[in-house]
């Protein structure tokens, strides 16, 4: 039977528009129940194979756009090489072709630009993850890593350790910095948010987005200046750049290391994350309702925030405090193709790879050879978002 | 347990919970036949929600135990137990972005594997959900434009999506014009003989005495009576819990109980500093 809607969903997706659209809550409701209510065909099948196909659809347009950004962003700059270069020279490194490329145009291809690009991929798919994952978990659209003062918090610790000399740990100080930010920020918004397996349906809504934002604002203004601080105190050569770098976001000099930090934390932070969206879903209704759905809402929560501030905490330890990217892409996103996580974590994620490889080449060659910290870029498309989601929410206040 | 309305019938045993040092629940026993309407009467505060939350398992009990037939609920594991109990919730809140049949869609996720999608099967269920609660036309709808009556009707095609043994609602008819009160209510009864076991936290004594086979009287944190609608709603009762004074008619038209309201009591034995009463006296 349900082949059969399937296979009759061209005739299926017609019902919801000629269905007549019930017009408030006290129109009539068959009185019982019954099985002759069941139609062989459906409108429900059908609608999930055809919002299936979209995201299908929308998941390999993006990915194909982002192989051709990486592919195209390798090329832009002084040099003047073209995607056959850069394909010539990732063939070679990858042990599939003859290197055609002379050894200083191969090694800005593949030492200086894909590296880099690569990086600015990793990190806005996986900012852009963080930002979906965090404003579902706390039902407000406004989170994101960097609003929520896991960014900066994640610099403080990247920053004490570089400082210290301990450049190995750098990512699991990151992570500390941001799980420390993250738990600050929480418990200024909402004390008793979150306590206990279940929790309180009363208290889960106490956290609202305008005191969480407030208290990340906070948070993030403590967490910066420390930052700012250390560098300051400890710095022999440019500390101002070096702040900005921090402070701002940026993706200058990430070499093949900053790849396996930011890409091996996709892997095995993101992916987890991903593949959680059933449990985010559930989470749509508030914290009652997804445990009466049969989540183990206290344990889901702590390690999923606790999961995007270890993939923050990576991200930041490459390239600083970079705004708004998880803010904007999952917004974006879920304008295309809805709320349902299933479409929307893998999407954001490519969307917010695409979105920063771009953002990036911007930032190293707009300004040609000066170069900007990619953040500033990201705060100057961001900040409006901001606005407009802040307006679009006012009820949210 | 031969017969299957034996496999359903709930039975809350000594449930106690404490929030901080307060006592909400208070060695609560109560039973729902198996395929009846049990209706939780009580005044505001009478931990009603909470009790619900228990047998849910949304919240824990300090002690005591919630049972379905022979079933210790608590002893389940969370997927199994949300496949038994669904809970129909008061709050109508947002879901951001979310259309009618992916709200209906989320009722099957105690059904679902991390990874795989939806079957044929939950597919079916929800489809034949939206058409029972007259959904159908609203499945393409963004739950966030639908009126108050509308969100209950598609919370509860949520609960009922989870195909559960026991359906647990809060204050399901509330922000309901009358019309929509009724057809819930009538909804319940229907699904009740098919088979399912129904307790509604209600606020309305002569909506609950009208369709509910058996009526639950919650006073802080306690059960104060039990048992068949007319035999539980005295007048006496009635003041004593609630501090009104309430005359209990026959319907003329169904022979069911009643109410009709006078006046606040002139003193509440239950509780004085809740109703008002004591102001007065």
């Amino acid at each position: 039977m349900p082949r059969t809607a399937e296979g009759r969903a061209a005739d299926a997706l017609r019902v919801p528009e000629t269905a007549p659209p019930t017009e408030s809550g006290s129109a009539a409701w068959p009185a019982r129940p019954s099985a002759s209510f069941h139609r062989p065909g459906g409108e429900g099948g059908a609608r999930r194979t055809r919002t299936g196909l979209r995201t299908g659809a929308w998941a390999a347009a993006l990915g194909v756009l982002l192989a051709a950004s990486v592919v195209v962003a390798v090329t832009i700059g002084p040099a003047g090489l073209s995607p056959a270069d850069v394909w010539a020279s990732v063939l070679a490194h990858l042990g599939i072709g003859e290197p055609t490329l002379s050894p200083l145009r191969d090694g800005i291809v593949w030492q200086l630009r894909m590296p880099r690009v690569l990086t600015a991929a990793a990190v806005g798919a996986g900012l852009a993850l963080c930002g979906a994952v965090m404003q579902a978990l706390t039902r407000n659209p406004l989170a994101d890593p960097y609003l929520l003062g896991l960014s900066s918090g994640a610099s403080v610790g990247a920053v004490l350790v570089i400082v210290l000399g301990i450049g190995l740990v750098l990512p699991l100080a990151a992570f500390g910095g941001a799980l420390v930010a993250l738990v600050a920020t929480l418990a200024l918004a909402g004390a008793g948010w979150g306590a206990g397996a279940g929790g309180r349906a009363g208290s889960g809504g106490s956290l609202t987005p305008t005191r969480t934002v407030l208290a990340g604002l906070a948070v993030s203004a403590v967490f910066g200046a420390v930052t700012s601080l250390v560098i300051f105190w400890s710095a022999t050569g440019d500390s101002y750049r070096e702040i900005l770098n921090w402070l701002l976001g940026s993706l200058a000099g990430t070499d093949w290391t900053s790849v396996a930090i930011a890409g091996g934390a996709m892997l095995l932070v993101g992916l987890p994350l991903i593949a959680s969206a059933r449990t985010l879903d559930a989470f749509a209704f508030g914290d009652t309702a997804a445990a009466a759905l049969g989540v183990h809402v206290g344990r889901s929560r702590a390690l999923l925030l606790g999961g995007t501030a270890l993939l923050t905490g990576a991200l930041v330890a490459v390239s600083g405090a970079i705004g708004f990217v998880g803010l904007i892409l999952p917004h974006a996103v879920r304008f295309l193709v809805g709320s349902r996580h299933r479409a929307l974590l893998p999407l954001s994620a490519l969307a917010g790879a695409i979105f920063l490889v771009w953002a990036d080449t911007g930032a190293r060659t707009l300004f040609d050879p000066r170069e900007l910290p990619v953040g500033i870029l990201t705060a100057l498309i961001g900040g409006p978002v901001f606005a407009v989601l802040m307006l679009r929410n006012r009820r949210l206040a | 347990m031969t017969d299957p309305a034996d496999h359903r019938e709930l039975h809350a045993d000594r449930v106690r919970f404490t929030r901080g040092r307060r006592l909400i629940i208070d060695d609560v026993d109560c039973t729902v036949p198996g395929g009846s309407v049990g209706a939780l009467l009580g005044p505001n505060g009478a931990g009603k929600s909470t009790l619900l939350h228990l047998i849910a398992g949304v919240e824990h009990a300090d002690a005591g135990a919630a049972r379905l037939g022979d079933r210790d609920l608590a002893a389940l594991r969370r997927r199994d137990r949300a496949r038994l109990v669904a809970l129909a919730e008061q709050e109508v809140q947002d879901a951001p972005g979310l259309r009618v049949a992916e709200v209906v869609a989320l009722g099957r996720t105690p059904y679902l594997g991390a990874f795989a999608g939806p079957d044929d099967r939950d597919r079916l269920v929800v489809r034949r959900t939206l058409d029972d609660l007259g959904l159908v036309g609203l499945a393409d709808r963004d739950y966030a434009t639908l009126s108050g009556g509308e969100r209950q009707r598609v919370n509860l095609a949520r609960a009922i999506a989870q195909e559960p043994e026991l359906l647990l609602l809060d204050e399901p008819t509330n922000h309901l014009d009358v019309h929509a009160q009724l057809t819930t209510l009538g909804l319940l009864r229907s699904l009740a003989r098919d088979g399912l076991t129904v307790l509604a936290a209600l606020h309305d004594l002569s909506l609950a005495a009208g369709y509910a086979d058996h009526v639950v009287v919650l006073a802080e944190g306690r059960v104060r009576a039990a048992g068949a609608p007319g035999a539980v709603l005295t007048p006496a009762l009635i003041r004593e819990v609630w501090g009104v004074e309430a005359t209990v008619l026959e319907h003329p038209a169904t022979g069911r109980p009643l109410i009709a309201y006078s006046e606040v009591a002139e003193r509440a034995s239950v509780a004085p500093d809740r109703h008002g009463a004591s102001a007065r006296a």
